[in-house]
């Protein structure tokens, strides 16, 4: 394992419980300084429980937490200048002025950003004087996040920073945390969205019910392999196909006239399935070659059953 | 958000954090503008003690037990100004900042604990110095002539101040913020009635006035009378009722409060 100082955060085997339930199982992993790192997973993962523990709101059961190579709990009035929080919500009085409480988080640190520029930069400049429970969702957000930076922290942990987001808005807080990692700035974010994860993040962690059950780059994750789909009438002989297709590919329909063959999709194996569809008088609909995205992934780690 | 190239910041890391009695000053400051600014908060601090004060001191509609009536008026209402500040507002505003992730989220700047509360027990000292000074000055256009050491009035004060304080955020930190809302307004009417503010204590029996004697409103009022209304010198039982009440809501505020 690689010596603290190269982590933003270093976590191993960590557990939290609340009363029976687990919410944190074992976790270990680490984000590296200077990069960004997605915590994805589906609801009830454990991912807030994993970033609060990191923000020193929670204690652990079991195992270690080193945050810029410091103790969340113990070495926490070290850590709170170099840090920056957004939580999932709220955290702003309801009366306060977007403008104003910027400002007075902006008076605890010594070289702040100007809190006028970031407001301007996350489009927030119009509501400078709205009270918070007035904003809308997207812009206490924004809001939101504005407080975390302003700072000028090595490290932010963003607790679902675009959830709620018009895509204009998401797309220029995507835009804002490029900037933040190109400036040397750690980020570790937790997400829901896969193609934020794999836009956004150096390192992706996918935990479910509190364990990991994957992590690396995303384009590791997805893997090279590609898949081709099309859609056609329901109840296709697909053995007849797959006898015609090389060994080791595979070949199903769901939904009803939804098609998917898996394997080396290459020039030759495409030219079988339309050779194959051709003399059956099958017109192959919405033909196309693709990769697997992390949602793919993600969908066949964590299982597609709903999670409350 | 437009198509207009967004300007640039430095969000190069430069982090640090100013010494602590700025971050408490700053953090005040905004705290009392936030207090002032709130409609709900002045009409518990200003309002309803102006118009206790030229209701009851203007005409005689309360039977109040003497001929000097702003005399025993004044020292009630300012009784009333500190627990209406330092308890109902505080349990209600931080109340709600717990709920709504507020003093979470206070957390994880570089603003101490320690320095968020004493940044409210200073918002609370200037929004009670606004109130005396309205107050007083009302009263004094109605005729009042205040006599007394202004040290035991001061002593009198500080000690209803952290009494009321304990309490308010014992109660802000330990129930639900509607709760709380509920909770500190029926405090406040209660007290209001029952605690010699505006209405006698000797109109009660005699049993049940010497246990509403021993309740920090009543013994905050009836020092403040002692002094300005009788000139005492030291008003020995109020004191040693206010300090009794100030160490047990501290010790319980400061035992069981949650911050989320």
């Amino acid at each position: 394992m690689a010596p603290p100082e190269d982590s933003a955060v270093e976590i191993d085997g960590l557990v939290k419980r609340y009363g029976t339930a687990t919410a944190v199982d074992g976790l270990s992993f680490r984000a590296a300084r200077g990069a960004v790192t997605a915590l994805l997973g589906p609801n009830g993962a454990g991912k807030t429980t994993t970033i609060e523990i990191c923000e020193g709101f929670r204690r652990a059961d079991a195992g270690s937490v080193r945050v810029l190579g410091l103790d969340p709990a113990g070495d926490a009035a070290a850590l709170k200048p170099r840090v920056g929080v957004m939580p999932q919500s709220g955290g702003v009085p309801g009366t306060a002025r977007a403008a104003e409480f910027l400002r007075l988080i902006a008076s605890f640190h010594t070289t702040p950003l100007d809190p006028a520029a970031l407001l301007d930069r996350l489009g927030l400049t119009e509501h400078a004087r709205t009270p918070y429970r007035r904003l809308s969702g997207g812009q206490q957000q924004r809001l939101s996040l504005a407080v975390a930076l302003v700072g000028r922290p090595e490290l932010v942990f963003l607790d679902e920073p675009t959830t709620g987001l018009d895509p204009q808005a998401r797309h220029s807080v995507w835009e804002l945390i490029a900037e933040l990692r190109a400036a040397g700035v750690s980020v570790l974010l937790t997400t829901h969205y896969m193609d934020e994860a794999e836009h956004l993040a150096d390192q992706v962690v996918i935990v479910d019910h509190g364990r990991i059950v994957a992590e690396g780059a995303p384009a590791d994750l997805t893997g090279a392999e590609r898949q081709l789909r099309f859609r056609a009438r329901p109840g296709l002989g697909l053995e007849e196909l797959l006898s015609a297709l090389p060994v080791g590919s595979t070949a199903k329909e769901s939904p009803a006239g939804h098609y998917l063959i898996e394997g080396n999709v290459d020039p030759g194996l495409l030219a079988t399935v339309t050779a194959w569809c051709a003399s059956h008088g099958v017109l192959a609909d919405d033909l196309r070659i693709e990769r697997r995205t992390l949602e793919d992934v993600f969908l066949e780690l964590t299982g597609r059953e709903l999670r409350s | 958000m437009t198509a207009a190239p967004a300007p640039r910041l430095d969000l190069a890391p430069a982090p640090g954090a100013v010494p602590a009695a700025r971050m408490v000053l700053a953090q005040t400051g905004y705290e009392v503008r936030s207090t002032l600014r709130n409609g709900e908060q002045l009409l518990l601090t200003l309002i309803i003690p102006v118009v206790l004060l030229l209701l009851f001191g203007g005409t005689s509609l309360l039977d109040l037990g003497t001929g000097d009536r702003i005399g025993f008026l004044a020292p009630g209402v300012l009784a009333l100004a500190v627990l209406s500040t330092a308890f109902t507002g505080q349990a209600i505003g931080t109340g709600f900042e717990r709920r709504y992730g507020v003093l979470k989220r206070l957390g994880a700047t570089p603003l101490p604990r320690g320095g968020l509360i004493a940044a409210k027990t200073l918002t609370v000292i200037v929004v009670e110095i606004v109130q005396a000074v309205v107050i007083c000055a009302v009263s004094l256009a109605m005729g009042w002539h205040p006599h007394g050491d202004p040290a035991s009035v001061v002593a009198l004060l500080l000690l209803g101040t952290a009494a009321f304080s304990g309490f308010g955020l014992l109660m802000a930190g330990t129930l639900r913020a509607e709760a709380t809302l509920a909770a500190a307004n029926l405090v406040y009417i209660l007290l209001l009635a029952v605690g010699g503010v505006v209405f006698p204590l000797d109109k009660f029996p005699s049993g049940i006035r010497a246990a509403l004697e021993l309740l920090p409103i009543s013994a905050l009022s009836d020092g403040l009378r002692q002094v300005l209304q009788d000139g005492a010198a030291f008003p020995g039982k109020p004191l040693l009722v206010l300090t009794v009440w100030a160490v047990a809501g501290l010790v319980l505020a400061a035992r069981f409060f949650k911050w989320e």
